[in-house]
């Protein structure tokens, strides 16, 4: 079997420039710094990156933001980290941030259906609201819904508390977030892993994500200190 | 006098379930939770994917990979489950969420909801409120009655909409109103205010319940 385990640089060595992105994490928790870290230093431009949201200044996404990477960012909520207001309303054409809010759970389903093959989902969640201009509701049985479509990207980092040597992946606490549904949903997907251990330590009744969606896996990623 | 903040969370408190499964908003309403009464034990839910969370993580002993949905650390209870976030908003747009209470910009007499941008000013994002709102079972607004004088509770919102027809409840330091299909009514003034004081903080026109209760 082909061995995934690699550097940090190697992992992110195909992101290239316009490249969409997903990452995983709740305000940084769940978030893998060290694939984060290793994009900042490739210094690659005009990023998609789909996340919950913005990070906050210094960690997770957030880290990003500040190296002004990101050309469109797909959230649903940025308002912890003050830095994105400041580059959505940037006079400075190369700083500019657009930014796609969309809600949460909306988000996280259209990620769910991106790597579940499915061609969209109907939620009752924005009806009535700025979220539905543009998009088609359909009632079924007397409810108004909209029409969600799927989310796909180029690439998913991802974080694994325990993650194997062929990519089985478990997530403590409230790190899960978006890092499953991502793993699905992307075409190449890196985890960057606290632990790496040998295949067939974890317990199958424990695995979250399969090996089967990971195609690299970075260790080193370390929980956050206080 | 207790803090008008307190007052309001203590109040909403009352409406809580022994069991019942609630989902608490950011800043007043999360201070619910030391409010309620005896014999009264709910389960909470966070959306970035927790059932059964605890107490805020004492200092020290935080687990850095247990946070709420402000971030913060805290912990879990006995019978508490992790899931990630699909699986969050399926049970919470699926109904299986009994309460959720969350502060607003603007609620008017439709039970139409404006709690998320201020074109131009702020524009935070919806987060989960958009969801939490159109699923929850029922929806109480827990916030201060003005903004500095300023009207909240309308006859329609100014503000776009976090959803349209959602509130069932609104609790404030003055009192508290439920939203019906003729509109909103008083069912509660609290001690040192008059219904004419309640009626001049509010834009829309309250129906007074005819079995009005003092608190």
């Amino acid at each position: 079997m082909k061995n995934k385990i690699m550097t940090a640089a190697e992992a992110v060595a195909d992101i290239k420039d316009g490249a969409s992105v997903m990452v995983g994490g709740f305000m940084a928790c769940g978030t893998p710094e060290i694939l984060i870290d290793a994009l900042v230093k490739k210094g690659v431009k005009n990023l998609t990156v789909i996340c919950n949201d913005a990070g906050v200044p210094g960690r997770g996404v957030g880290k990003l933001v500040s190296s002004g990477q990101i050309k469109t960012l797909i959230a649903s909520h940025v308002g912890l980290n003050p830095e994105v207001a400041k580059r959505m309303n940037t006079d400075i054409e190369e700083d500019k941030l657009e930014c796609i809010l969309v809600p949460q759970g909306t988000l996280a389903e259209q990620i769910r259906a991106g790597g579940a093959g499915l061609g969209g989902f109907l939620t009752p969640t924005g009806v009535g609201t700025i979220v539905a201009e543009g998009k088609e509701v359909i009632n079924v049985d007397g409810r108004d819904y909209l029409l969600e479509k799927p989310l796909k990207a180029d690439f998913a980092l991802i974080r694994g508390s325990v993650t194997d040597q062929f990519g089985n992946t478990t997530y403590n606490g409230t790190t899960r977030t978006f890092n499953p549904m991502m793993a699905a949903a992307a075409s190449y997907v890196i985890v960057g892993a606290c632990e790496i251990v040998e295949t067939g330590a974890i317990d199958p009744n424990n695995v979250v994500t399969s090996g089967i969606f990971v195609d690299a896996i970075v260790g080193g990623e370390t929980p956050w200190q206080i | 006098m207790a803090d008008i903040k307190e007052i309001i969370a203590a109040r909403v408190a009352k409406e809580l379930k022994d069991g019942d499964v609630v989902n608490l908003g950011i800043g007043l309403p999360t201070m619910v939770a030391n409010f309620l009464p005896e014999g009264v034990n709910i389960i909470l839910q966070s959306e970035n994917g927790m059932m059964g969370m605890g107490a805020a993580a004492e200092k020290g002993s935080e687990d850095v990979d247990i946070v709420n949905a402000g971030a913060q650390y805290v912990t879990v209870n006995p019978g508490a489950m992790f899931f990630d976030s699909a699986t969050s908003f399926g049970i919470i747009r699926g109904g299986h969420v009994d309460a959720t209470i969350l502060g607003a910009l603007e609620v008017d007499q439709h039970g139409n909801l404006s709690n998320w941008i201020v074109p131009g000013k702020m524009v935070p994002g919806m987060g989960g409120a958009m969801d939490l709102v159109v699923g929850a079972k029922k929806v109480i607004i827990a916030m201060q009655h003005t903004q500095k004088g300023a009207h909240k509770i309308l006859k329609e919102c100014r503000l776009p909409y976090t959803a349209i027809g959602v509130v069932d409840m609104i609790i404030t330091e003055m009192g508290v109103m439920e939203i019906t299909s003729e509109g909103i009514v008083l069912t509660e003034i609290n001690e040192g205010y008059t219904i004419e004081e309640v009626q001049t903080a509010t834009e829309a026109e309250l129906i007074i319940n005819p079995d009005l209760k003092q608190s």
